[in-house]
C-alpha cells in the first residue's frame, strides 16, 4: 500500500514534469550556443494554444504536436536573426516576445477557450511498463512523456559525446576560438536556438495535450521562467537541469499533499501559489551567493569541494554576447 | 536633396509602426473579422467622449511613473522587471494608511502617496539587494518578487483586509471619502495624478543627465566594470536605482487604488508594469519620450476592450499591437544599421 502511494506519486511528478523538462532542456542547448530564449513563457503560451488548436480542429494530435514545434522553432528563429544578424539584445528581444506571444495566445486562443479536445493516447511501452517499480514510474506513460525523457538522455550525448556537439561548446564557451577554427558560429547559433525553441514548442504541446488539457486564458502559469531559472540552476548541464526539474516537481506535489492535509488548513491557498517562485529566488541564492562559498569555507575541504562541484555551474563564456563573424 | 533625405528618413520612422499595423491586419484577417472596423473600434473606445478620453489620460500616469522609474533602472544597465510587484507593495502600503488613518484628506492623501513610495521602494531594493549580495539575476529575482507580491495581496483581501460580506476578487471595501484622491468633476481622473506623473518625468529627466548620480548610473550602464575600476560606488549607486525605480512604481500603485479604484483589488497592477518596460524600451531609457509613447499605449489600451463589446474579439488584440510595435521597432532599427554597414564595406 504504501509503496503503491509512493510509486503513483513518482510516476505524476515524471508526467507532471514534462514541460519543464522539455523547455529547459531546449534552453539548455540554445544557450550553450550562446543564445538566450528569453521568451520561454510566452512561447509555451503560444505554441501550447496553437497545439490545442490545430488538434481541436484537425482532430490529428500528431499535427498538433508538429504545429506548436513549428510555432516555439518559428519564435527562435526571431530571436536567432534579431540577435545574431541584426545585433539586438538578445534579453529585449525575449521580452518583447514573450509578451507579444501571451497576447497573441489569448487573441487566437479566444475561440477554444475551455472546449474539451482531443488528447495524448496512454501507450504504457510493452514489456518495459511491467518491470516493477520503475516501469510504472517511467514507462506508463505517452508518447511526449518519453519524448521528455529522450531529449535529457539526447541532449547529454550529443552535447558531450559528439563532434559536434563538441563545436556546440565550442561556440558558447569562445566563439572567437571556434571561429578560428573554422566553425561557423553563427549558422551553429542559428541552428541550435531553433532546436532548442522547437523542444520549447514541444514542451507548450505537453501542456495542452497531455498535463493541462486544453487551452484557457493564463494556461501556462509563469511556467516558462521557471524552466529558465533551473537552466541556471542546473549549470547548464542536460543531467543536473532534469535533477532540477524533478526536484521541482517533487517539492510541488509535497506541496499539494501538504495543503490537502487538514493540519494545514489554516495555511492560506495564495501561499502555496507563489511559493514555487519564492523556491526559485532561494535556489538560484543557492547556486550562486558568495554567502554559501562562506558557509562551504566551513566544511572539511574535501567535503565543500564536492558540494561545491554538486551544486555549482557556471555559464557558458560567451552567453549572450554577440559574435561579429568575418 | 535635404528635403528627400528628411522624408526618407521620416519614412524610416513609420516604418516599425505600419510593419506591426501590417501584422495585426494579417491577424485579423486570419480571424476573419474585418480590420478596419476592428481598429476604428479602437480608436472610437479611446477617444469618442471626455470621459474615455479622461481614461487614457488615467490610464498614462501609471505607465508614465513606471516607464520614467525604468529609465533609471535601464540607464543603469539593470532589468527592473520587478516594477509589477512594486506597484502592488505601493497600493498595499497606501492602503493600509487609508484603511488605518481616520484623517482629514490633505494628511492621509499625502501620507499615502509617501506610503506607496515607501512599500515600492522597498520592494526594488530587495531586487538590487539580491542582485547584488545573492547574485540573482535582476529578472529572476524581480520576476519572483512580482508573483510574491501577487501573493501577498491576495492573502491581505481575504483575510485581514476581508469585506463585512465576504472576500472575493473584486477586492476590500472601498476606502473612506479622505482616501479617495480628488477627481476633476466627473471625469475618472485626478489631476493631481496627472501632475504627478509629467513632474517625475521632468526630474528623472534632470536627474539622469545633470547630476553625478546620473552620470554614474550611465556609466554603469555602459560597461559596470570599468565604472567600478573608475572608483563608481556601484553597489549603493545600484541599489538607489532600483529603490528610486520602486518609488516611482509604488507611488503608481498608490495613486491606482487611490484615484481608480477607491479600495484595494488583488489585481491591482493588472500587468501595467510589464506594459510600462515596454514603453521604457520604445523610448530608449529616456524620460522625456516616456509620456509620448505613455498615451500611445494607453489609448490602446482603453480603446481595445471596444473590441469585446463589438465584434467579439478578444482585447488582447490591443496588446499585440503595443508589442509589435516594439519588436518592429527593434527589427526595422536592427536591419537599417544592416544596411549602413553592408554600404561601409562596398
Amino acid at each position: 500500500m504504501e509503496t503503491d502511494f509512493l510509486v503513483q506519486t513518482l510516476s505524476s511528478i515524471v508526467a507532471a514534469a514534462t514541460p519543464v523538462v522539455l523547455a529547459s532542456i531546449g534552453e539548455t542547448i540554445s544557450e550553450k550556443s550562446g543564445v538566450i530564449n528569453l521568451s520561454l513563457d510566452g512561447s509555451i503560451a503560444l505554441s501550447a494554444m496553437a497545439g490545442f488548436a490545430v488538434a481541436f480542429t484537425t482532430g490529428s494530435v500528431t499535427l498538433g504536436v508538429l504545429a506548436a514545434m513549428a510555432v516555439g522553432a518559428f519564435i527562435a528563429l526571431i530571436i536567432a536573426t534579431a540577435s545574431i544578424t541584426l545585433r539586438q539584445e538578445q534579453v529585449a528581444v525575449g521580452f518583447v516576445l514573450t509578451m507579444l506571444c501571451m497576447d497573441l495566445a489569448d487573441f487566437l486562443g479566444n475561440p477554444f477557450v475551455r472546449k474539451p479536445g482531443p488528447s495524448v493516447v496512454h501507450w504504457p511501452i510493452p514489456y518495459l511498463s511491467e518491470i516493477p517499480i520503475l516501469g510504472p514510474i517511467l514507462f506508463d506513460h505517452n508518447l511526449v512523456v518519453y519524448l521528455s525523457l529522450l531529449s535529457i538522455l539526447a541532449a547529454w550525448w550529443w552535447i558531450y559525446k559528439t563532434q559536434p556537439g563538441l563545436k556546440l561548446q565550442g561556440v558558447g564557451e569562445r566563439p572567437e576560438s571556434a571561429f578560428a577554427r573554422g566553425v561557423n558560429v553563427s549558422r551553429f547559433r542559428y541552428v541550435y536556438t531553433v532546436v532548442g525553441g522547437a523542444l520549447v514548442g514541444l514542451a507548450g504541446a505537453s501542456y495542452s495535450l497531455s498535463i493541462k488539457l486544453g487551452w484557457s486564458h493564463r494556461h501556462t502559469f509563469g511556467i516558462g521562467w521557471i524552466a529558465l531559472a533551473i537552466v541556471i540552476f542546473g549549470g547548464w548541464s542536460p543531467w543536473r537541469v532534469a535533477a532540477g526539474c524533478y526536484l521541482f516537481g517533487l517539492l510541488k506535489a509535497l506541496g499539494s499533499i501538504l495543503q490537502r492535509n487538514p493540519a494545514f488548513a489554516a495555511v492560506p491557498t495564495q501561499i502555496f501559489s507563489s511559493a514555487p517562485f519564492a523556491l526559485m529566488i532561494f535556489a538560484l541564492m543557492l547556486v550562486s551567493s558568495e554567502g554559501v562559498d562562506r558557509l562551504l569555507a566551513l566544511l572539511p575541504t574535501r567535503l565543500a569541494r564536492r558540494i561545491d562541484r554538486a551544486i555549482r555551474g557556471r555559464p557558458p563564456g560567451g552567453l549572450g554576447k554577440p559574435f561579429v563573424q568575418g | 536633396m535635404k528635403g528627400i533625405l528628411r522624408l526618407k528618413n521620416v519614412l524610416l520612422g513609420l516604418a516599425p509602426v505600419v510593419l506591426a499595423l501590417l501584422f495585426t491586419t494579417l491577424i485579423l484577417v486570419a480571424v476573419g473579422a474585418p480590420p478596419v472596423e476592428a481598429y476604428r473600434n479602437i480608436l472610437s473606445g479611446a477617444f469618442e467622449s471626455w470621459q474615455k478620453i479622461a481614461d487614457v489620460v488615467a490610464a498614462c500616469v501609471l505607465l508614465i511613473l513606471c516607464g520614467v522609474g525604468m529609465s533609471i533602472t535601464f540607464t543603469a544597465g539593470q532589468w527592473n522587471v520587478g516594477v509589477e510587484g512594486q506597484i502592488v507593495l505601493g497600493a498595499i502600503f497606501a492602503t493600509w494608511v487609508a484603511r488605518n488613518l481616520l484623517w482629514p484628506q490633505v494628511p492621509v492623501l499625502t501620507l499615502m502617496l509617501l506610503a506607496g513610495m515607501l512599500g515600492g521602494a522597498l520592494w526594488g531594493a530587495l531586487a538590487g539587494l539580491l542582485k547584488v549580495y545573492g547574485k540573482v539575476h535582476e529578472i529572476f529575482g524581480g520576476l519572483g518578487l512580482n508573483y510574491v507580491a501577487q501573493g501577498l495581496a491576495i492573502w491581505l483581501i481575504f483575510n485581514p483586509w476581508k469585506p463585512a460580506d465576504g472576500a472575493t476578487m473584486s477586492g476590500t471595501d472601498p476606502f473612506p471619502d479622505p482616501a479617495w484622491m480628488p477627481r476633476l468633476g466627473d471625469l475618472r481622473v485626478a489631476p493631481l495624478a496627472v501632475i504627478l506623473a509629467l513632474l517625475s518625468a521632468a526630474v528623472v529627466y534632470f536627474l539622469l543627465r545633470g547630476t553625478r548620480w546620473g552620470l554614474e548610473l550611465k556609466a554603469m550602464g555602459k560597461n559596470f566594470r570599468s565604472a567600478f575600476l573608475l572608483g563608481v560606488p556601484s553597489t549603493p549607486r545600484l541599489l538607489t536605482a532600483f529603490a528610486a525605480c520602486g518609488a516611482l512604481a509604488g507611488l503608481a500603485g498608490a495613486i491606482r487604488c487611490s484615484a481608480r479604484y477607491g479600495r484595494m483589488l488583488p489585481d491591482i497592477s493588472g500587468g501595467q508594469g510589464y506594459l510600462s518596460l515596454l514603453v521604457a524600451l520604445l523610448a530608449g531609457y529616456r524620460p522625456q519620450w516616456v509620456p509620448l509613447i505613455a498615451l500611445f499605449f494607453a489609448a490602446v489600451g482603453v480603446g481595445s476592450p471596444r473590441l469585446e463589446l463589438n465584434m467579439q474579439l478578444d482585447s488582447s488584440l490591443g496588446g499585440v499591437l503595443r508589442a509589435s510595435v516594439v519588436l518592429a521597432v527593434m527589427l526595422v532599427g536592427g536591419w537599417r544599421a544592416l544596411m549602413a554597414r553592408r554600404q561601409e564595406t562596398t
